[in-house]
């Protein structure tokens, strides 16, 4: 059980001497807490393995450190590192059973067999796994497979993490639902810090407490979902996350005001010194623009279509080039093919050059 | 459908089947036809029943003790290499780059002693064992080894099997390694995860993956080394005395040496029939290996 700190990690799988812009992972600093859940989130390829690989040591950092309370594990092997990771495909060890396979991790750090004993059967109590201690593991189906996986990942109580890398790819989906819940449950009942990787936002949002974003090698947001979902950090979290994702308009913005297509739009807060020469876009989540009847005070837009998700509808609107979307309030039916859109002024955000902008009260 | 009855079809079969009875049956059945009869030349047959198979199988006579002897000698010889052969394979393969320009350099000096003629093999090795001018029968007798192939039965065998250890190792090495690079590097991370130590992992990971490409080279070399008759023949002709006779070289003695077609034929089937239970046998275990892999049972 550890702290984990990042310190400037960088890694380039073409060496150190590679252009910084096509790094796999550009440098991060960031503090992963004892005891946390932290979710991994991007699309594939954004270097998320990349940094699993290298907290466990799979993979040596060009540069920057890796520390575990403070001592830097940077260069050690994955055997000193203390650290568990279940991958995507089961790994079982064929010629094993169940329990053998379970107990793998801890004969081999020479753990007494008593002790072994016990773990293993809590562990497997705990992935309903005990009836199938005595059998051979090669038997058995996908599902239960990648549960060995994961019953080996929990079952050294001393590990500093325990790394999920996107480990329900193969699972059905009903039974990804339950043993997502489970490793939730395992998490407060084991005491241990997990980091689980997935490209599915809500894996990451219903698993962690944490959820760390990241964008073609870096880490652009970390923060509780909530606060992913209210105030992203950069416009990619926002369209990333949630569903529809946050639109993104290009707009001027000066004082209160952002300027779209003619129109003021009014912001809660003011800004003043947005840098000059950068792109300048305001960004707000469909849960916050309400479509109405067209009035000469609102924005007027384009209907293009109506998805209707049961309890709630999203109008698909478009406003000059820009492709919109905009919650439907209960009980409204647009007449024709315009409407007027409202903004929530306490939810439109700045972004300039993709990166959010604070605004002054 | 209605079957359409075209008797032409038979004229399109009957080559193949005309070819097939002139290569293959034909010569079989002149093999059965002499090993129920015995000749002294002049193509004068005396009929023998099954008398040829009941001495080939009696040690008390003299064809029968030759031939049990042969055999086992043969058996022999075929746990001594297969002892050999695949632990050094295995070994071999273990040790081998994974990636770069080294793989390839590799893989073709194993491909070399594959890739040489059987009697080309029996001949390096014939001049390389020589004590006046061959490399290894001179430095051997420098250092002190009275190594001597054609006088000394226990050199003759050691001169065969290092011979067909460096032929075949190869062929094991080569089936092993194509088993270690389908395993995928999770498992080597994994282990990596679970504290394996190198043992651990090749006990845990290696073998049970090799274990089919294994089995395949194991029988392959158990076929081979029992048929074996060019290298043990360029080599030591099957001395001194019988000391390397195998069952081929003793059936190619008792044939044309000896003239004794029905002994000859009896033998041949003879052992054409173990050869035969051996592939029965090979393919059995092969099929029976691959038939408990889908049998899963669900787990929820």
């Amino acid at each position: 059980m550890a702290r984990i700190d990042l310190v400037d990690l960088a890694h380039s799988y073409s060496g150190n001497d590679a252009p910084p812009e096509s790094f796999a992972l550009k440098p991060v600093t960031m503090t992963w807490r004892q005891g946390g859940a932290y979710a991994l989130l991007g699309p594939s390829g954004c270097g998320k393995t990349t940094l699993l690989n290298l907290i466990s040591g799979i993979v040596t950092p060009s540069r920057g450190k890796i520390l575990f309370d403070g001592v830097d594990i940077s260069h050690a092997t994955t055997q000193k590192r203390n650290i568990a990771q279940v991958f995507q495909f089961p790994v079982i060890y064929d010629t094993m059973t169940v329990g053998q396979n379970l107990a793998f991790p801890l004969k081999n750090r020479g753990v007494a067999p008593a002790d072994i004993d016990k773990r293993v059967k809590q562990i497997a109590d705990l992935l309903d796994l005990t009836p199938y201690l005595n059998r051979k593991a090669t038997r058995l189906t996908a599902d239960a497979k990648q549960k060995i996986s994961l019953g080996r990942g929990l079952v050294r109580s001393d590990v500093a993490a325990v790394l999920f890398d996107e480990p329900l790819t193969v699972i059905d989906p009903e039974l990804k639902w339950q043993l997502r819940s489970k490793l939730k449950a395992l998490h407060r009942e084991l005491d241990l810090t997990m980091i689980y990787v997935t490209h599915d936002q809500t894996e990451a949002l219903t698993f962690a407490d944490t959820v760390v974003v990241m964008h073609d090698g870096r880490v652009v947001q970390s923060g509780t979902p909530a606060e992913l979902f209210d105030k992203p950090a950069h416009t990619f979290v926002g369209y990333f996350i949630g569903s529809p994702g946050m639109n993104i308009i290009p707009a001027q913005v000066g004082g209160h005001a952002a300027r779209i297509d003619g129109h003021t739009i009014a912001l809660s807060r003011r800004y003043n010194h947005l840098p000059s020469g950068a792109k300048i876009e305001i960004g707000v989540r469909p849960e916050f623009v309400d479509i109405a009847a067209p009035a000469p005070g609102l924005l007027s837009a384009n209907i293009e279509r109506i998805d209707d998700l049961g309890r709630i509808r999203f109008a698909r609107v478009r406003v000059g080039e820009a492709k919109l979307a905009a919650r439907v309030p209960p009980g409204f039916s647009p007449s024709g093919d315009t409407a007027g859109l409202v903004f929530d002024p306490s939810h439109v955000h700045v972004y300039a050059d993709s990166l959010l902008v604070e605004g002054a009260a | 459908m209605e079957k359409t009855v075209n008797q032409r079809a038979w004229f399109l079969v009957l080559p193949v089947f005309l070819i097939v009875a002139f290569s293959a049956i034909l010569p079989l059945m002149t093999v059965v036809n002499y090993s129920v009869q015995d000749t002294f030349g002049n193509n004068q047959f005396f009929w023998n029943g099954v008398g040829w198979f009941k001495e080939l199988l009696d040690p008390h006579t003299d064809l029968g003790e030759r031939f049990l002897a042969s055999v086992g000698r043969n058996l022999l010889f075929s746990a001594i290499i297969l002892a050999i052969e695949v632990p050094l394979g295995i070994v071999v393969a273990l040790s081998m780059p994974r990636q770069g320009w080294q793989v390839a350099a590799c893989l073709v000096i194993l491909a070399l002693p594959l890739l040489i003629p059987w009697n080309v093999v029996g001949t390096i090795w014939q001049i390389f064992g020589r004590p006046d001018i061959g490399l290894l029968g001179y430095v051997l007798n420098r250092i002190g080894f009275n190594y001597n192939y054609v006088a000394n039965d226990l050199d003759a065998w050691f001169t065969v099997i290092i011979m067909d250890v460096w032929h075949w190792t190869s062929l094991v090495a080569l089936l092993c390694y194509a088993g270690l690079k389908s395993i995928p590097d999770a498992y080597y991370q994994a282990a990596q995860i679970d504290g394996a130590s190198r043992w651990a992992v090749f006990k845990a990971i290696q073998l049970p993956k090799m274990n089919r490409v294994l089995l395949i080279a194991v029988l392959l070399r158990f076929m081979d080394s029992f048929m074996i008759y060019t290298e043990p023949f360029v080599v030591t002709g099957g001395g001194p005395g019988n000391s390397t006779t195998f069952v081929s070289i003793e059936l190619v003695k008792i044939a044309l040496g000896q003239f004794d077609l029905g002994k000859a034929a009896a033998l041949s089937l003879v052992y054409n029939l173990i050869i035969l239970i051996v592939c029965w046998i090979f393919y059995t275990v092969m099929t029976n290996a691959g038939a408990d892999r889908p049998a899963k049972e669900s787990v929820k």
